[in-house]
């Protein structure tokens, strides 16, 4: 297991989950978001290709009202 | 003989795209999403703005704002609200434009946590980023002109400088440089970015020569949001009217507007 955080929430995970897998079993499967890892912005054509790591702090938004 | 109005029906033109209204409206703060959503409506808006934030898998209370905010059928102007560096903004844009499909932002780089002050370097800074990643920039930026002259020189088309600080309601508070401002950056779109609580406040802004008011808090915290979303449309309306009319000269003595010649009672002494 690996130690990461997820919209700042500490969290653990199987060693070389990819983003894709990750974001399914957190629950975001069939939310439309966007994505960062300690921030830089990732692409959603790369979440199949992309394994979290150990200490990777995840942002994950979603639409809001916003002025 | 009639006579015809000569205002443009439609002339105001952002990044190439022309719109009939010049009032943006911002999507927070209301207190229900059928609010927001009847506000847009009254508001006769054609552009809102809105936002990103971390969110909850199991927290659905948003979805029904961004779902009106869809059905409204108004062009989506994101933001990089509360991003303090040029580094947060610019990957908030790029997480905007994945999850919006849209190459317009807002851009905010927040430089003081008082005011809510624009970072003038930093927004400089992000705008020649984004405009180099092929960002459409509408910068959230102050009346400094000279800070106007460097992002127009940095690919910038439109620019959208403060009335007041966000969410004040103080309405235009440095006239001077507004007016500066639009003498000196004629050809651009200009648009009053923040700080308006009156109608009256948009009406004199548009008589000034903007060409646009983006305002969210002075509508979705009236005590009737809709029907203040259509107080500000019809202001701005009429703001628009005046600058093409164009106002007449301030005077410092009084002067009759009916004829003197033809007075009665009036006898030579």
């Amino acid at each position: 297991m690996i130690n990461i955080s997820l919209n700042n929430e500490p969290k653990k995970i199987a060693c070389d989950t990819l983003l894709s897998d990750a974001l399914i079993q957190w629950g975001f499967g069939e939310i439309k978001i966007a994505v960062a890892i300690n921030s830089e912005f990732v692409p959603r054509s790369t979440y199949t290709d992309r394994r979290l790591q150990d200490g990777d702090q995840i942002d994950i938004v979603k639409p809001v009202g916003g002025g | 003989m009639s006579y015809t109005p000569t205002l443009p029906a439609k002339d105001f033109t952002l990044y190439g795209e022309t719109f009939s209204s010049r009032f943006l409206l911002g999507t927070a703060l209301y207190a229900s999403p059928q609010l927001m959503r009847d506000s847009i409506v009254q508001s006769r808006a054609e552009i809102v703005t809105l936002g990103l934030r971390r969110q909850n898998p199991n927290d659905r209370s948003g979805d029904a704002i961004w779902d009106f905010i869809k059905e409204s059928g108004c062009r989506l102007l994101p933001n990089t609200a509360g991003c303090k560096s040029v580094k947060e903004a610019v990957t908030l844009a790029e997480m905007s434009r994945e999850i919006f499909d849209t190459e317009w932002i807002k851009l905010e780089v927040v430089g003081d946590d008082y005011n809510l002050q624009p970072d003038p370097f930093g927004l400089v800074e992000a705008s020649e980023i984004l405009i180099k990643k092929g960002f459409k920039v509408l910068p959230y930026c102050t009346d400094d002109l000279i800070l106007c002259k460097r992002l127009l020189d940095v690919g910038c088309q439109v620019l959208m400088p403060w009335g007041a600080p966000i969410g004040t309601g103080q309405g235009l508070l440095n006239r001077y440089n507004l007016r500066t401002l639009r003498e000196r950056i004629k050809d651009v779109p200009m648009i009053i970015d923040a700080g308006l609580g009156a109608p009256s406040q948009a009406t004199e802004a548009m008589e000034m020569g903007f060409d646009g008011i983006l305002l969210n808090t002075a509508v979705a915290k009236a005590h009737n949001p809709p029907l203040m979303a259509e107080a500000f449309a019809d202001a701005i309306d009429a703001g628009r009217k005046a600058y093409y009319a164009g106002l007449m000269q301030k005077r410092q003595t009084a002067s009759p507007s009916t004829p003197t010649i033809g007075q009665p009672f009036w006898h030579q002494q």
